[in-house]
């Protein structure tokens, strides 16, 4: 048997023999004829004409009954002369099928299948999931009594045809904390389990539902499971691993599970939301953000990339990935060559290939979006319409040619009698530069050169900050020059000293010598970088500085030269002594200014070191001068000007907060179409160098035909917005019974299709067709709304049953595939977390935002490419949900991989729920674990109320951490171990110390607190902790 | 049935590390949950799985010299290519090549390292390599390596997971899937690292992709806690962990007897093996009980971490019944300036020349050589063209490269495989990647194409839909 089909050995014996009791009977093709073909004979005579053997096919009943040479393998009604199986039955060993080497061997209860099926004529069926969903009734059961809804019934029907009963419904402990891990990933409090206990109104438990549905934690919950699909993190992958900014594609998840957004209309916005727009205009913010889905594949940052690869990469991903979230089938087994068990061709793959084709990145960054806050946002509108205010006011100002003629006339006049001046030394005596000594906060140390210049060495690893002291030989000053100059001994020769020679001039100070701080109101330069001009180092925001690199002449290392002015003219006082401060932007150590030189002058002489520049363009004749050269003299023009000065400084000011506001918006990767579409070729062997025939955009022909591009006599080619649609249409055979299946299981934890991501003819058939089929139909008419689903399920008898399992139903039934129990899962990486955090009262509930780094283990960059950036977290995002820690594919926090989180290089559409000692580690000893430990004793020592003996504090940590009342047992045995603790920690003091939370309760001594910290965490390392039962 | 077929829960469930029988030990609090303990043991199981074919080699050690190092210095000398260094490469050379780097105006460069032939074999080595001279005739070189991608994320996700896309299960997953483990208190899939970072594709490359997170590689530091979190929290010494383990093994045994999921046991036993890992590991990493003339065979120096550590490290982890380590030294990617064929090569050959071979001597001397299968070599070579980087180096090159290979079933002596005059492609005896990783699992006892896994519908193997078994190279 090829070990492929044996996971099903188990469902297809039970499931063959109850859904159609026709074990002796006529079987059927798609229950059971196809599954014993499909695994031992359609890889070499199935669709696929490339792997074709004998030129025999057998998926279709016309090649099965094709005459080949006069015979046939298969003659209905005739099992003798079907040619079929005397191959599989003979004895000759090279001829019998399937061949020896291949590992396969058909059992003999499959051969009588195949004989059975033929005599009764041979029928094929299309495959149950291409088939359109069914509209069934609830069956009719015998115990009645024991149903809730229509899912009971279909689910009890089965069991009654088994001869096996349901479970009696979970104590009430047991279902508030099954509904709360189940919804929210949290734990229930005392008080709410209290309460739940004593409801006695018959809907005590709808209205839990209910409760937690509105909950937003259900968002975080259940986006979680759509995020493990839309394969998010929150770096790039593969060789660097670079960070990206995806978390708002996060939050809006959150905020549509929330909202509940119908389904179809959530598949429509993450695939296609770009392309969404009314009347009035384009799509809106969130429906672009909503794109992100298909921006979380990998992108490769790697020196030598070649970006056509991985775009080829990405995209087969999103098709790949479109495939297993919505339509549950494995559409990259095409990409090859045809699909070798289900209708889909090579070509048919490229042709949804196609869809994405065009998408703008390429293995890139870019397009991405901004994701504003609704404070943010409001600023934004606010400052565009204050700068189009002003400039409207500046473009209004009709006298203002004749002004600026003038003005550009008197500056060419003004540079011809500067030149006579400068002949005569006179332009020198406007600046003096003054004799400065520097002092480092950071340890730098200063040395003064002959140009009474000083440049730095030595410590360099943190931000410094400078002090410059000088005396003035003038008695007023108006003008400040600063010169960064280049250095042998600087990096790259300066003039900064960060590894490229540049800096970051964030704040420059001017301190009087009785120590006021002036501000300047002007600054200039000859050179700054994009984004880093000269005004952001006298903004007062520390956080946005002057830089020089993106010269023209490339790279920073020039001199350069700043000038800055004072608002009126400073009469200094007899001590003459002036005080500069450089700060440099406190995000970047390094980025210090290496060598300096400063100047001052008493006049306002900001624009004069300029104005050779400015009077050249003047002299242009205006018509003749470029947009820049305009801009130049517009802008030294308004500076100047008496009336428009003003409005142009309010301008410039707003200009600026708007692009300090844009570069604090967090941006989020988003799709974007190019205008001009690249054309898709099926690739020979999948190898996108090896172009076969070119295609257009369609859909598979086994599923529904897609309508053309929108409206209109003329259709418009396809988009990615039809496919989305398509996808989500009310009738679609596959996406409502993926989607029921996939909320199904997370209630269960195995759904009704046990292949979650395979409805293919090699996954598993449904266990309950029928309810499969009534809960996708329900689920249409809902209008795809997924609290609705997750009521009906988590609302129905069969998910209130206890989890225990019995002896006589585990002979019947080992794995449960009948539901006769619910099922007890293992909790995920994420929310072992959070119910460490939820039981210790440590958890921060704030919803989203940019993802955080709780502590880790030492050492878990000691296996990447280069040491990530983890500034571990303070405050309250120490103690966010598990969702929200930093995702690094190439190394996740040890919690998260070793609790079977994948690295997200892919979708996941289902976890894994592995049990290793590498997990036992990890609960035990993980520092956010024992911080959890030390609260939940810190909690139970301070909580009012609490009686002060053991038993009764003991009760009260256990019902924090499991919810349910101890039994007799377990109080007798953790007494013990509390006492036993007790006694170890108070013969080791220092041990007791360090066990013991801070900021005990007065009453409380350290050994009896590490007696209890200990006893938490044996608590939280139970099984049944991280266990819903 | 299949030997490896398992229902997809129940194999998850299956143990970390072997599935010897490990019983649940002195539970602790004995007088309370004495009489449970027979219940609550653990069913032993058989420490390994039978294999496909007979097995060669028990275990595996992967010295992974991570960046690409050039086949041109070390192993394969070409005198043409240093009569006509310098000159442009003809472009019939680059037509239809894809590259990282090289722009197509390169010339040739010939090699600077002088070549000699040791060993009875007369086995082509560098002077860069001087003790890989005394093993020259326990060694099978393979001159005529191959793979598909070029960069080096890829590549060695490529080499370690015959796909060049994160997402697949790696090699020792692949094989401790296959065969389980023969230790009982250490992982069955080690990995170990030094150079002065990690390797590029990180976790990924020992990652257990598809099949179940019991057989991905556990990474073991040279520094600080071998493994993350194997140390306790701060005041909770080995008594104190002890009472912790045995209370947890009590607890889980009361819930046990309530619900009666085996999950629980497993849960017991993984506890079980947490605890015993806390001391087996730390004992494991101590190298200073090796004798002196070991340590000197190696090079290698108890507390300051090395390759030459790692080395003798892998053949502890082999000794305890370890399936297979995987160790990376990285920085071989010497494309010129600051990394430099001149500079920077010696350097890393100085690293790794004599621990390599002194791990192939250690393990002859052992008689533990014929039992496993020692592997060297990187994610794919370089080009016979220099890169315009002065000093010099050459860019990442797919179409030959060598790599070697040691016991486990390894006919000692031989060299396999010749490229062409100029080092461009292979000449004779081609060795793709698939191929050399179906060669290891067969060493093994594995047959490639039928050690399968079902994911998303389609039975996975390490070799894809390729791979043949390199018969030349077998003893």
């Amino acid at each position: 048997m090829n070990m492929g089909t044996f996971p099903l050995a188990f469902g297809l014996a039970i499931l063959a023999g109850l859904t159609t009791r026709a074990a002796e009977s006529e079987p059927s093709y798609d229950r059971h004829v196809r599954p014993i073909l499909a695994a031992n004979c359609f890889s070499c005579h199935g669709p696929d004409e490339g792997s074709r053997e004998a030129e025999l096919r057998l998926d279709t009943r016309a090649g099965a009954t094709a005459d080949r040479d006069g015979t046939r393998a298969v003659v209905p009604g005739d099992t003798k002369a079907s040619l079929l199986i005397e191959r599989v039955t003979t004895d000759d060993d090279d001829l019998r099928m399937p061949p020896k080497d291949s590992g396969k061997q058909l059992t003999a209860e499959q051969i009588d299948v195949l004989k059975r099926w033929i005599a009764a004529g041979a029928d094929y069926e299309r495959h149950w999931a291409f088939e359109p969903v069914a509209k069934s009734a609830p069956p009719q059961v015998i115990n009645s009594g024991w149903t809730r809804s229509a899912v009971d019934a279909f689910v009890l029907a089965t069991l009654e045809r088994q001869k096996l009963t349901p479970s009696a419904e979970a104590d009430r402990y047991t279902l508030i904390r099954r509904v709360h891990l189940d919804l929210l990933g949290l734990l229930p409090t005392i008080e709410e389990t209290d309460a739940f206990v004593a409801d006695a109104s018959p809907d005590a438990y709808e209205r839990l539902v209910d409760r937690v549905l509105a909950d937003p934690a259900f968002g975080e919950r259940w986006g979680r499971h759509w995020l493990d699909q839309a394969r998010y993190a929150d770096s790039h992958g593969y060789t660097n691993d670079n960070e990206r900014s995806m978390w708002p594609y996060r939050d809006w998840v959150i905020r549509a599970i929330n909202g509940d957004t119908p389904f179809d209309q959530f598949t429509v916005e993450q695939l296609a939301g770009d392309l969404l727009g009314d009347n009035r205009g384009g799509p809106s913010r969130e429906q672009v953000i909503a794109t992100g889905f298909h921006r979380n594949t990998l992108i490769n940052t790697e020196g030598g990339v070649k970006a056509d690869q991985y775009h080829d990469e990405q995209t087969k991903d999103r098709v790949d990935t479109t495939g297993s979230v919505w339509l549950g089938l494995t559409l990259g087994c095409a990409q090859c060559h045809n699909h070798k068990y289900d209708p889909i061709s090579q070509r048919e793959y490229y042709q949804l290939y196609a869809f994405y084709n065009s998408s703008a990145d390429n293995n890139s960054v870019p397009p991405v979006t901004q994701a504003p806050t609704p404070r943010q946002e409001a600023r934004l509108d606010a400052l565009t319409a204050r700068i189009a205010e002003l400039q409207a006011q500046i473009t209004g100002d009709t006298d203002r040619p004749a002004r600026q003629a003038a003005w550009e006339a008197a500056l060419v006049k003004r540079r011809d009698g500067a030149g006579a001046n400068r002949a005569n030394g006179k332009e020198a005596s406007q600046w003096v530069v003054l004799d400065i000594d520097g002092k480092s906060q950071a340890g730098a140390a200063f040395s003064v050169l002959g140009d009474k210049s000083i440049v730095a060495s030595g410590e360099n690893d943190a931000v410094d900050d400078y002090e410059i002291t000088a005396k003035s030989p003038l008695a007023t000053v108006r003008s400040v020059r600063l010169e960064v100059l280049t250095h042998e001994s600087l990096p790259k020769r300066g003039p900064g000293r960060a590894d490229n020679g540049n800096f970051v001039l964030a704040e420059f100070w001017f301190i009087t010598g009785d120590g006021r701080e002036l501000r300047f109101v002007r600054a200039d330069a000859d050179h700054s970088q994009p984004k880093y001009d000269v005004a952001a180092a006298i903004d007062s925001n520390d956080d946005t500085g002057w830089a020089i690199n993106g010269s023209p002449e490339g790279g920073p290392n020039h001199n350069r030269t700043a000038w800055f002015v004072l608002a009126t003219p400073l009469e200094l006082d007899k001590d003459r002594s002036l005080t500069f401060r450089i700060q440099h932007r406190k995000r970047q150590p390094r980025y210090n200014v290496g060598r300096l030189r400063i100047a001052i002058s008493s006049d306002e002489w900001v624009d004069a070191p300029q104005a050779d520049e400015l009077a050249k363009l003047a002299a242009i004749p205006a018509p003749d001068r470029g947009a820049a050269q305009r801009k130049r003299l517009d802008e030294a023009f308004l500076r100047s000007d008496a009336k428009l000065g003003p409005v142009f400084a309010a301008l410039e000011a707003a200009a600026r907060e708007r692009g300090r506001l844009d570069s604090e918006i967090p941006t989020t990767m988003v799709m974007r179409e190019l205008e001009q579409a690249r054309t898709t070729n099926v690739q020979l062997r999948g190898d996108f160098l090896k172009p076969g025939d070119e295609v257009d955009r369609d859909v598979p022909d086994a599923l529904p035909a897609l309508a053309t591009g929108e409206g209109g006599p003329n259709p418009k080619p396809r988009t990615r917005l039809d496919l989305a649609r398509w996808l989500v249409r009310d009738d679609h055979p596959l996406t409502p019974r993926v989607r029921v299946n996939r909320v199904w299981m997370h209630l269960f934890g195995i759904g009704i299709v046990e292949t979650e991501n395979d409805f293919g003819t090699q996954g598993t058939p449904p266990s309950h067709p029928e309810l499969l089929d009534w809960l996708a139909s329900e689920h249409v008419r809902d209008g795809w709304s997924t609290k609705r689903l997750v009521r009906r399920i988590a609302g129905s008898q069969t998910y209130r049953q206890r989890s225990q399992s019995h002896a006589a139903a585990v002979a019947a039934d080992p794995r449960n595939r009948l539901y006769w129990r619910q099922n007890r899962n293992r909790i995920e990486g994420e929310i072992v977390r959070d119910l460490a955090l939820s039981a210790s009262g440590l958890l921060a509930r704030t919803i989203g935002g940019p993802s955080v780094y709780p502590p880790q283990a030492d050492g878990v960059y000691a296996f990447t490419q280069r040491a990530k950036n983890w500034p571990t977290s303070a405050g309250e995002n120490r103690y966010r949900r598990g969702m929200y820690t930093f995702f690094y594919r190439s190394a996740p926090h040890p919690m998260l991989a070793t609790f079977d989180a994948p690295a997200f290089n892919q979708a996941c559409t289902r976890r894994d729920r592995s049990n290793t000692p590498l997990q036992s580690l990890t609960v035990a000893n993980d520092e956010a674990v024992v911080e959890a430990t030390q609260a939940l004793a810190r909690g139970i020592l301070s909580e009012p109320g609490t009686p002060d003996d053991s038993r009764s504090r003991l009760k009260r940590l256990f019902r924090r951490c499991l919810t349910r009342p101890p039994s007799g047992a377990e109080v007798d045995f953790l007494t013990t171990f509390y006492a036993e603790q007790r006694a170890h920690f108070i013969a080791r003091p220092e041990a007791a110390r360090q066990v013991a939370p801070q900021n005990l309760p007065g009453f409380a001594d350290a050994a009896s607190a590490a007696a209890w910290v200990a006893t938490a965490r044996v608590l939280v390392n139970l099984d049944e902790f991280i266990t819903r039962e | 049935m299949h030997p490896f077929v398992e229902p997809r829960q129940q194999s998850t469930r299956r143990a970390f590390f072997a599935d010897a029988g490990f019983g649940i030990g002195a539970i602790g609090l004995a007088s309370l949950l004495g009489e449970r303990r027979a219940e609550a043991e653990v069913t032993a199981r058989g420490s390994t799985r039978p294999t496909h074919l007979p097995a060669k080699a028990k275990a595996v050690i992967f010295l992974f010299m991570a960046g690409g190092p050039s086949q041109l210095e070390l192993f394969d000398d070409k005198p043409l290519l240093r009569e006509l260094s310098g000159q442009q490469t003809p472009e019939s050379f680059l037509k239809g090549r894809r590259f990282a780097f090289l722009k197509g105006n390169e010339t040739l460069l010939g090699a600077n390292a002088k070549f000699g032939r040791y060993g009875q074999c007369g086995a082509e080595l560098s002077d860069l390599l001087p003790y890989h001279r005394q093993i020259a005739d326990d060694v099978c070189f393979i001159k005529s390596m191959k793979t598909d991608v070029f960069n080096h994320g890829p590549a060695k996700i490529f080499m370690q997971t015959g796909s060049p896309q994160p997402g697949r299960p790696s090699m020792g997953s692949w094989v401790t899937y296959g065969i389980g483990s023969e230790s009982s208190d250490l992982p069955g899939f080690v990995v170990l690292q030094s150079g002065p970072r990690g390797p590029r594709g990180g976790s990924a490359l020992w990652s257990s992709g598809f099949v179940p997170t019991n057989f991905q590689g556990v990474p073991f530091r040279g520094q600080g806690d071998p493994i993350l979190n194997l140390r306790n929290p701060p005041g909770y010494d080995r008594a104190a962990q002890k009472s912790f383990t045995d209370a947890v093994a009590g607890l889980n045994g009361l819930r046990h007897e309530a619900v009666g999921d085996p999950e629980i046991q497993t849960r017991i036993a993984a506890y079980e093996m947490a605890y015993r890992m806390q001391s087996s590991a730390p004992e494991l990493m101590d190298i200073s009980a090796e004798s002196r003339q070991t340590l000197a065979l190696y090079g290698a120096e108890p507390g300051k971490p090395s390759f030459a550590n790692n080395v003798l490290l892998a053949r502890r982890l082999v000794e305890r019944g370890v399936r297979f380590v995987q160790l990376y030294h990285t920085s071989w990617d010497q494309h010129g300036a600051e990394q430099s064929l001149e500079e920077e090569l010696p350097l890393r050959c100085r690293e790794v020349d004599r621990a390599s071979a002194a791990l192939v001597l250690d393990l002859k001397q052992r008689g533990l050589l014929d039992e496993t299968l020692v592997i060297w070599g990187g994610e794919f070579g370089r080009t016979p063209m220099g890169q315009a980087n002065k000093p010099t180096g050459r860019d990442h090159h797919v179409d030959c490269f060598t790599m070697w290979l040691a016991g486990g079933g390894i006919r000692p002596g031989i060299t396999h495989g010749q490229t062409d005059e100029l080092g461009l492609g292979v000449a004779s005896q081609p060795v793709h990647v698939h191929d050399l990783q179906a060669t290891v699992l067969h060493l093994l006892g594995l047959d490639h194409e039928r050690l399968t896994f079902r994911f998303q519908g389609r039975d996975f193997r390490l070799t894809d839909v390729h791979g043949q078994v390199v018969k030349g190279i077998l003893a």
